[in-house]
């Protein structure tokens, strides 16, 4: 598969206060052309950092180094003028909340007409055509009449559907989709998703799906990134890493989500909370959560390492479990009530 | 059987909203809460699920009181709310108490955690001793698991999971009986929700705690509830107990909403065509039943006339024209 | 629409009555202009008939009749001083007044509204704090301060500008300065804090993102939005267009309406007086009508308002 982006050593340090704060410790990451990657994490684990750093996005405060190429051009320190012409053209993104992330005092059809006009040239009525089919395309019916809608008239679902327009105009070769659905109701986000999939199926572009729900992500993508305190933890295939997670954190995750069928057991935890970026334990910084943490988890931070040709794991003792499945907590009959407060308590 | 701990009989509320820019604008009526009875055991959960606008969180503020309804009336240990102020309303609020969504929003940022939880205490009991108060403030603390350590810090010096323990320990220091959870555990990250979701059953289980619990995240609202209400545009359309509900639900919205849930155990089964479209405005509801504008089975009926909620056997009540109700309920009844 | 229009001319009418009765309670509570018009030892005959001419004789109440009655049909009363209509000895210090102002109101906006943008998208650098610290240093130091240091530096130490007076457009110079310089400290810190709330809205990454080049992000996007709360502001600017220079009319002798006040309020020129503040009224209701409707021009969003059933 051609790489479409490489990434490597990416960090990023936020200037607050007077000190630096890293919040990207290094991250390699590659994006092949039309792949669909997922990037899970919580809060703070760097996910939508690293794509804002990319796109040169961060506010001032942010220094970034390592290496972002695109196509071969790199875009760590790459001149203004130059990510200008790759942003939405060759790489564009959606966000979080749609309706806060269009221009509140503009017309829906200005908005994506500006997008065209700066990477298609078109303008005018052939800008208003072209518009219109994209609303067709993205699934909003009668395009003529909303394109000349402000975005506060129209719904989340709506909005998040005209910011997918607004990224297609420039008929990118990935799309950067940060938590799009995260905002939206459960109906309107299923909703989403299969829009994205559907583009990407169509047009070839690849996807990356940054999001915090592992259900999404599993979902939607081929290959899964896990992502925690401003590292890369583990990677690889989305269903070898479902099947048989290998790192600690990866396998709380799984462990932590309630099932929607089937016996209701009590939910395992993983204790603790992330570290705040600035008080970052000394070696790994999921050992003081880690129930397989041993001394060297402790002292030094683990290197991310290939276990095979696609998966990657940061974690000194993956190999006491190499190929496990996944620990499953134990099903507990849960016919009736009392069983089931039983089981859980 | 002994009466519920909660009730809730035709419970409405509605809004006088404007619709439109103004040059144009026009007032309508917002019917945020239709019509929904329901009522919660002593020492059981009601899930209460639906997507925004449903009037779930409308209802919860309803059920405590925090807001006056339109029409219909809400009972707490078998009496209608007391009147706001009255020396009733301060018994009954202290048994009745909120968890919000955002914990940091709800504290207040100048006071110490232990000041925190003890505010309510010294207002509804001012003749408690320096020592009493301090004893009771540290068995909340200890049983939302939190460490002796943390009353002394500040809101900010916490996070987001232990902060959501201390609006906890803050709601449970009146000892109250009942608890309605708008959201408690949306704005945390997933590995905590979980300690939260198996702290809110291991504090049922001790104090015999009663919940509300308000969500949209369908997966926590199965985990935590014993009965669920799932809610469309202001009222009830689905009611049954969590398991049954979630395994086989009735009313199409509920499958459409089950269907709906990306899992990671489900990933690469085929799902159904997501529902299409939002729901509509809640302010211009369509004829009929709200849903059918939504609904894959809607035929001409669904638009003439309103579904009522009815039994369909094992405890289940579902608002749909298409689920047979049933028979042998109706002839109980009857 | 009609009915937002109605609304809001009734609005500002019952402010305007507001005013004009409230000033006109006040000042005939605070002083006899009688004692004050005539000479210290003219007789108490005099006085009477001074009294009873200008019917401050009768009850408060029944002046105040008279005097809605006349205004309602144009007439405003003629001064005590030199009997002419007060009207129009307000009118001819307009233009005296507005040779001041405009030109201020365009350095307030030429100087204030850039330099709020600029420190804006500098946010914390060495220019911003820069800007920013004369910007608090212009609009704390009150203008008859500021204005006496501007006579003190370029009248008396460099003789490069008459300090007081009004035969040359020279003169107009200080006045202008003294009144520009508050006025664009006030904006551009006002501009500041509005664009920077703008920039820091997720549809100005969206801006960025889609690829729309950095300048064009400021002036599009972000600019746009900013302008909706600087508006207020700016209406407020052109609200005080007549009555916004009085101290500093009185400090350098310029003969506007600010200093007829100032004159006609120390003599109890009642008549005049009113027509000042209906002037004044009248302008601020005016600017307020017009910054509404710029508001609904500037922002599609409609404010919403919610009531119980």
């Amino acid at each position: 598969m051609d790489k479409l982006v490489e990434i490597r050593g990416l960090t990023v340090d936020f200037a607050q206060g007077g000190r630096s704060i890293r919040a990207l410790h290094g991250i390699d990451l590659d994006v092949g052309a039309g792949e669909a990657v997922g990037l899970v994490g919580e809060s703070g684990s760097g996910k939508s950092v690293t794509w804002l750093a990319a796109l040169g996005l961060l506010p001032g405060t942010a220094s970034i180094r390592g290496s972002v190429m695109l196509d071969g051009r790199q875009m760590v320190g790459a001149p203004r003028s130059m990510l200008e012409t790759l942003r939405g053209r060759r790489v564009a993104m959606i966000f979080q909340d749609p309706s806060s992330s269009l221009n509140p005092v503009f017309r829906i059809g200005r908005q994506i007409g500006e997008a065209l006009g700066l990477h298609r040239g078109l303008k005018g009525a052939a800008a208003e055509a072209e518009a219109k089919r994209l609303l067709d395309r993205v699934g909003i019916a009668n395009g003529a009449r909303r394109l000349r809608d402000y975005p506060h008239e129209l719904s989340g679902g709506m909005n998040q559907r005209v910011m997918i327009a607004m990224a297609l105009a420039g008929e990118p070769d990935l799309l950067i989709a940060d938590e799009p659905t995260t905002a939206l109701d459960a109906t309107v986000q299923a909703q989403i998703l299969a829009l994205l999939q559907e583009i990407r199926h169509e047009s070839g572009m690849a996807i990356v799906l940054i999001s915090h729900d592992l259900g999404v992500v599993a979902e939607n993508v081929d290959r899964v990134c896990v992502m925690y305190a401003g590292r890369l933890v583990e990677e690889a295939a989305s269903d070898t890493l479902f099947d048989r997670p290998r790192h600690p954190y990866t396998r709380g995750l799984l462990a932590a989500l309630p099932a929607l069928d089937g016996p209701r057991t009590r939910l395992v935890s993983i204790p603790g909370s992330v570290p705040e970026p600035w008080n970052l334990p000394k070696g790994c910084a999921f050992a003081p959560r880690c129930g397989e943490a041993d001394e060297a988890c402790h002292g030094s931070q683990p290197p991310l390492v290939p276990v095979n040709a696609a998966e990657r794991v940061l974690c000194f003792r993956t190999r006491y479990f190499p190929d496990a499945p996944a620990s499953q907590p134990q099903p507990v009959p849960a016919l009736q009530d009392a069983a089931f407060r039983e089981a859980v308590l | 059987m002994t009466a519920p701990l909660l009730e809730a009989r035709s419970l409405t509320r509605h809004f006088v909203v404007r619709q439109g820019s103004w040059p144009a604008s026009h007032k309508a009526l917002l019917r945020a809460v239709d019509g929904v009875s329901l009522s919660v055991g002593k020492g059981r959960t009601l899930g209460l699920v639906g997507e925004s606008g449903c009037g779930k969180s409308t209802t919860g503020r309803l059920l405590l009181g925090l807001l006056d309804p339109t029409a219909g009336e809400v009972l707490f240990e078998g009496q209608p709310l007391a009147k706001a102020g009255s020396a009733d309303w301060r018994r009954q609020r202290q048994l009745m108490q909120m968890v919000y969504q955002d914990p940091l929003g709800a504290l207040d940022r100048r006071l110490k955690v232990a000041e925190q939880i003890g505010e309510a205490l010294e207002i509804h009991h001012p003749e408690f001793s320096r020592s009493i108060h301090r004893d009771r403030v540290a068995a909340a603390i200890e049983a939302v698991g939190l460490q002796a350590h943390h009353a002394d810090r500040y809101p900010h010096e916490l996070s987001g999971g232990q902060r959501q323990r201390v609006v906890l320990a803050r709601a449970l220091i009146l000892q109250p009986r009942l608890l309605v959870c708008d959201e408690p555990i949306s704005a945390l990250d997933v590995s905590i929700q979980a300690q939260v979701v198996n702290l809110l059953l291991d504090l049922q289980h001790s104090f015999g705690l009663t919940y509300v619990f308000i969500s949209h995240d369908l997966k926590v609202v199965r985990q935590i509830s014993h009965d669920v209400a799932v809610m469309y545009l202001g009222r009830i359309v689905e009611y049954g107990g969590a398991e049954s509900l979630f395994h086989a639900p009735q009313h199409p919205y509920t499958q459409a909403l089950l269907a709906a849930i990306p899992s990671v155990q489900q990933r690469g089964i085929a799902r159904p065509t997501p529902l299409q479209g939002d729901p509509p405005d809640p302010a211009a509801p369509p004829s009929g039943c709200a849903f059918r504008t939504r609904c894959p089975r809607a035929v001409q009926i669904c638009a003439e006339a309103m579904p009522a909620l009815r039994e369909t056997g094992g405890g289940r009540k579902v608002a749909c024209h298409f689920v047979e109700p049933d028979a042998a309920a109706g002839l109980a009844a009857a | 629409m009609f009915g937002f229009v109605a609304s809001r001319v009734a609005r500002a009418a019952l402010t305007i009555g507001f005013v004009v009765t409230f000033a006109f309670v006040v000042l005939r509570l605070s002083g006899d202009p009688a004692m004050l018009i005539m000479s210290v030892d003219a007789p108490p005959e005099a006085i009477e008939a001074f009294r009873k001419a200008w019917g401050l004789d009768r009850p408060i109440w029944e002046q105040y009749v008279a005097y809605a009655a006349k205004a309602l049909s144009g007439d405003f009363g003629n001064s005590m001083r030199d009997g002419r209509p007060a009207i129009e000895l307000v009118l001819e210090r307009v233009p005296m007044t507005l040779a001041i102002t405009i030109p201020a109101f365009l350095i307030k906006i030429g100087l204030g509204i850039p330099a709020g943008i600029f420190a804006a998208l500098h946010r914390n650098s060495v220019l911003d704090r820069l800007t920013m610290t004369v910007s608090v240093a212009g609009f704390t130091v009150p203008s008859f301060v500021l204005a006496l240091l501007l006579v003190l530096v370029f009248s008396v130490q460099l003789g490069w500008l008459p300090s007081s007076g009004s035969e040359s457009w020279q003169h107009a110079i200080l006045p202008i300065i003294t009144l520009g310089v508050a006025g664009a400290a006030v904006l551009a810190r006002f501009t500041r804090s509005a664009m920077l709330e703008v920039l820091g809205q997720p549809y100005i990454r969206t801006a960025s993102a889609k690829g729309v080049p950095w300048r064009r992000v400021v002036s599009g996007h972000a600019l746009p939005n900013a302008a909706i709360p600087t508006v207020t502001i700016v209406g407020f600017m052109i609200g005080s267009l007549i009555a916004g220079a009085v101290v500093v009319e009185s400090v350098f002798a310029w003969p506007g309406v600010g200093r007829l006040l100032v004159a006609s309020v120390a003599n109890r020129d009642l008549a005049v007086v009113q027509a000042i503040l209906l002037a004044i009224a009248i302008s601020m209701v005016a600017a307020n009508l017009a910054v509404d409707i710029a508001y609904g021009w500037l922002d599609p969003r409609p404010r919403r308002g919610r009531a119980h059933a």
